[in-house]
C-alpha cells in the first residue's frame, strides 16, 4: 500500500499577505471554565432544592439569552459578517467563536434542565394537564433545534477554530463553515420565536 | 514521516470525499431525541416502551456502524480526532450526567430509566464523535502507521 501524505491544498486561499495578523487565541477559553462550573453547580442546587424562583430564574435567563443570541447572530451579526473581507472575518472569528463555544452549550443545558424541572413543578409535563400539548410542541421544537445546533452549528464552529489555528488557514473553508454557522443560527433563531410563543402562552394560562 | 518518497501521494484534505460519518451521527442523535420526546410526552404514565426501544436500538446500530466507518478512515489525523473527541466526551459526559441526575431525582425508575440512560450514552458518544470527525477531517497528517 502506498503511503499517503495528507495535506492542505498546495496553494489554499489564505489570508492575503499584509492582512492584519490573527490574534493568538484559545479554542476553549480556559478562563471561562470556572464560571461555567459555578453556573452548573448553581443549576444543580436549584434542581435539588426544587425552588420555584431558582428554576424560573435559570429557565428565563438562560432561555432569554439563548433566544436573543441566536436571533442576534443569525439576523444581525451574520449579514454584517458576510460583507466583511476574509481577513476581517478571520479576526472577528478568532475573538467571537471561542466564546460561543463555551457560552451556548451552557445556556442550552441550563435552559433545558431548569425548564424540564419547572414544567414538572408546575404540572405542565403531565399528560393530564390541559396545556400539555404546548409542552410537547416545545419539546419537538427543542429537539429539532438540538439536532441543528449539535449536528451542524457546533461542528462548524469548532472546525473554524481549528482552521484558524493553522499557519495558513483556508479562507474558502472558513467562509463555507461560517456561512453554515450563521444560517443555522438563523434557523434556530426562527425556531426560537416559535418557542417564545409557546412559553409566553404557558406563562399566561 | 515514514513515507517512502517514491510512493508518497498527496491528498487534498479540503477536496477529498469521505464517507457519511457526520450524517450517520446526526441521524443517530435524532433517533434518541425522538425516543426521549416520546417517553417524556407520556408522563406520568408509562407508555409502551417498544417504540422507544426500537428507536434506541436503531440509534445504537447507527452509532456502531459510524464508529466502524471512522475506524477505517485512512489516512486520517487520529491525534486530533482523539484529542477533540476526548475533551468533547468529557463535556458531553457532564451534560448527560446532569440530565441523568434529573431523571433519577424525579424518580424515574425501571425500564424507562434504562432507556433514558442508554439514550444519554448514545447521545454522549454521538456528539463527540461528530465534533472530532468534523475537525480532524481537515487536519494535515503524515502517512498512516505501519501495520
Amino acid at each position: 500500500m502506498a503511503d499517503v501524505a495528507l495535506t492542505t491544498s498546495p496553494s489554499p486561499p489564505t489570508a492575503e499577505a499584509g492582512a492584519p495578523p490573527r490574534p493568538a487565541f484559545e479554542i476553549v477559553p480556559l478562563r471561562g471554565l470556572p464560571i461555567v462550573a459555578v453556573v452548573l453547580a448553581c443549576l444543580v442546587a436549584a434542581i435539588a432544592t426544587n425552588r420555584l424562583w431558582a428554576l424560573d430564574f435559570f429557565h428565563v435567563v438562560g432561555g432569554g439569552l439563548w433566544t436573543g443570541i441566536d436571533l442576534f447572530v443569525g439576523f444581525i451579526v451574520g449579514p454584517i459578517l458576510g460583507r466583511l473581507s476574509i481577513p476581517a472575518r478571520m479576526e472577528f472569528s478568532t475573538r467571537f467563536m471561542p466564546k460561543m463555544l463555551l457560552l451556548m452549550p451552557t445556556l442550552v443545558i441550563i435552559t433545558l434542565a431548569a425548564g424540564w424541572q419547572l414544567a414538572r413543578h408546575e404540572g405542565f409535563i403531565l399528560s393530564t394537564h390541559t396545556h400539555h400539548g404546548w409542552v410537547v410542541a416545545s419539546m419537538v421544537i427543542v429537539g429539532v433545534m438540538a439536532v441543528i445546533a449539535l449536528g451542524l452549528l457546533e461542528p462548524a464552529n469548532l472546525a473554524v477554530l481549528f482552521e484558524l489555528k493553522k499557519p495558513r488557514p483556508n479562507g474558502e473553508l472558513i467562509g463555507k463553515l461560517m456561512r453554515r454557522f450563521i444560517y443555522t443560527a438563523g434557523i434556530t433563531g426562527a425556531l426560537q420565536v416559535a418557542t417564545l410563543v409557546i412559553m409566553t402562552r404557558l406563562a399566561t394560562v | 514521516m515514514t513515507a517512502a518518497p517514491e510512493t508518497e501521494q498527496i491528498v487534498d484534505v479540503y477536496e477529498r470525499r469521505l464517507p457519511p460519518v457526520a450524517e450517520l451521527a446526526v441521524f443517530s442523535m435524532a433517533l434518541v431525541i425522538v425516543s426521549g420526546i416520546y417517553l417524556a410526552a407520556h408522563l406520568p404514565h408509562r407508555p409502551p416502551l417498544a417504540p422507544a426501544e426500537g428507536l434506541l436500538a436503531a440509534a445504537g446500530v447507527l452509532l456502531v456502524a459510524d464508529a466502524v466507518v471512522v475506524s477505517r478512515l485512512s489516512p486520517f489525523n487520529w491525534e486530533v480526532f482523539f484529542r477533540v473527541g476526548g475533551w468533547a466526551l468529557l463535556a458531553y459526559g457532564v451534560i448527560a450526567g446532569m440530565l441523568e441526575f434529573i431523571f433519577v431525582f424525579d424518580h424515574t425508575r425501571g425500564a424507562s430509566l434504562v432507556v433514558f440512560t442508554l439514550s444519554l450514552v448514545v447521545f454522549a458518544i454521538d456528539v463527540p464523535l461528530l465534533l472530532a470527525f468534523s475537525v480532524a477531517r481537515y487536519q494535515e497528517v503524515g502517512p498512516p502507521p505501519r501495520r
